[in-house]
């Protein structure tokens, strides 16, 4: 579980560009729980995962994740148990190293980075087995650079190094983003599989409304720093595009959009 | 002539072997290197002259430069600050260091013997004893080249090319990126101070400008080596750094060779370099490390 107790947050204190994105702000991620995170930009969405994964600190306030108080804890510590996608493919992959490279590491989380070799031979064969379903003729590239790759195939890689060793949390920023419809879907559905197999905490930012509401069980809306529409369960369930897309709007209209 | 092209060219190698991680794999222009070439020099030059076997001095100057490393790792990693004036900091502050290690500016080795005038290579036939020098700095060159394709190719080589690559998946692998950085720092300024060590005990002397420009000299060669090799698959980016040091003391030979004198050295070192740097930008597309 995750937890946010009346965090604030100021952006560029003591000058004149200050502005407060979150006072007071609470949010409760519970276990197994798999929540989709929309709203305009500027609205605090990315800022609410970087201070989750530490990679903003905050100015007030306590976060916790499963209980235990991690607000002062360091950015590579919290990564022990959360998995992360980034919007941009290159983010999450490294771009000089091979498809196997980066699997073998990614393999290793968790363990020591030691002096033993990098890759491991008798891994090679669950590798493909893992590429291989995907469809995008991956299995057969495992010795070719990650930066010859094209964005989806090294966004699916990116997802999968993520999650392929034993985690809790996993935190979705705008991951489908930067793709094209057809890899989106794909990516998308490979996310919901690994997020039920592996009975991750999922927090998913999206523009993507549809997504929003076609998976998760529960989903937030954010505006200004605040969640103006937080619906789960079965009240999730009724929810359509279009209840989502009326009220994007009439937020809108309100900022005189 | 050739001979003596060899020699530098390979010693300059091993120190491009050292910027290879620095400048290819880290992205970080780190210029301690101009001073923990000449911190090596000294550390096996006084400790050969107190009676120490020069191959162990060897070891302890790359001791020397691995501490070096770690001082512009830990300036840059734990106070913030910028990669450059880390290094420009340790570059400075060691040359005091270099000169109390030495004693004075100049420590000749003439008396006694080397790593490469000792009672082994007097026993070496005759025909060999022209080449001992060059194959001592060969199986030198070679250890440390393959000490590192082998360290490149570990679990903690894998982390090392990653936090140059891309430092967001080193972080999400939950590793201390800033770690990964001091690291590769110290194994590139133990190369660059082993190298300086060689160089001390070729020439027999060592100087306390000796490291003037070493950063240039080693950047200038793998930049040669792995973009003039870059097409040959089949050979590993270390492999590149040695020939792309050996093929520039050659242009620096020439150089000379044509006429320059050579209080010209210097300028040779830094307009040469300028010519490649401004011809790689031509290259189409950036050149990754290959191990």
């Amino acid at each position: 579980m995750f937890e946010l107790r009346h965090i604030d947050k100021v952006y560029n204190p003591g000058t004149v560009h200050e502005t407060c994105l979150f006072r007071d702000f609470s949010l409760r991620i519970q276990t197994h729980s798999f929540v989709s995170v929309v709203g305009s930009n500027g609205s605090g969405k990315t800022s609410l995962l970087n201070i989750l994964c530490g990679s903003i600190p905050v100015d007030g306030g306590t976060i916790l994740m499963d209980g235990r108080d991690i607000t002062q804890m360091r950015e590579f510590r919290r990564y022990a148990r959360i998995g992360r996608v980034y919007q941009n493919p290159a983010m999450g992959t490294c771009g000089s190293m091979t498809i196997l490279e980066n699997l073998s590491m990614a393999d290793n989380k968790g363990k020591r980075y030691g002096l033993t070799a990098g890759t491991n031979r008798r891994r090679m064969e669950d590798y493909r087995a893992m590429l291989a379903p995907l469809g995008l003729g991956l299995e057969d590239k495992l010795g070719v650079q990650v930066a010859a790759l094209s964005g989806g195939q090294r966004q699916t890689l990116a997802l999968l190094m993520a999650t392929m060793t034993p985690l809790d949390f996993l935190i979705l920023d705008e991951h489908t983003a930067a793709l094209d419809p057809k890899t989106a879907e794909i990516v998308m559905l490979l996310t919901d599989r690994i997020v039920r197999e592996k009975k991750l905490t999922t927090l998913m930012v999206t523009h993507n409304l549809r997504h929003a509401v076609a998976y998760g069980d529960r989903i937030i809306m954010m505006h200004e720093g605040h969640v103006v529409l937080d619906k789960a369960g079965e009240e999730k369930k009724q929810l359509q595009v279009e209840d989502l897309l009326g009220l994007f709007n009439s937020i809108s209209i309100e900022c005189g959009n | 002539m050739l001979l003596s092209i060899l020699e530098q060219g390979l010693i300059y190698g091993i120190l491009a072997l050292g910027l290879l991680i620095t400048y290819r794999i880290l992205d970080f222009p780190d210029l301690t290197v101009d001073s923990s070439f000449p911190l090596g020099a000294a550390v096996s030059a006084v400790l050969t002259l107190a009676g120490m076997p020069p191959v162990l001095t060897l070891l302890c100057a790359i001791l020397s430069g691995a501490l070096a490393g770690l001082i512009t790792g830990l300036i840059h990693v734990k106070c913030h600050v910028r990669d450059l004036l880390s290094g420009i900091i340790t570059m400075t502050g060691l040359y005091s260091v270099n000169l109390n290690i030495a004693g004075k500016a100049n420590v000749p080795l003439f008396s006694g013997d080397t790593l490469f005038k000792n009672a082994f290579t007097k026993s070496l036939p005759d025909f060999l004893r022209p080449y001992s020098t060059l194959l001592i700095i060969l199986l030198i060159a070679l250890c440390a080249k393959l000490a590192l394709d082998w360290f490149l190719s570990t679990k903690a080589g894998f982390l090392l090319r990653a936090v140059g690559d891309n430092p967001a998946v080193v972080t999400t692998l939950a590793q201390d990126q800033g770690r990964v950085k001091i690291l590769g720092l110290m194994i590139a300024n133990a190369l660059v101070a082993l190298a300086g060590a060689v160089m001390a005990q070729q020439q027999r002397f060592f100087e306390i400008s000796m490291g003037t420009g070493a950063m240039v000299i080693g950047l200038a060669s793998v930049i040669i080596g792995t973009n003039l090799f870059h097409r040959f698959s089949f050979l590993r980016s270390t492999t590149m750094a040695l020939i792309g040091s050996i093929l520039y003391k050659a242009c620096v030979a020439l150089a000379l060779q044509i006429g320059l004198d050579a209080s010209f050295m210097k300028l040779v070192t830094a307009v040469l370099f300028l010519i490649i740097l401004v011809s790689s930008q031509f290259t189409r597309k950036k050149v990754h490390i290959r191990v």
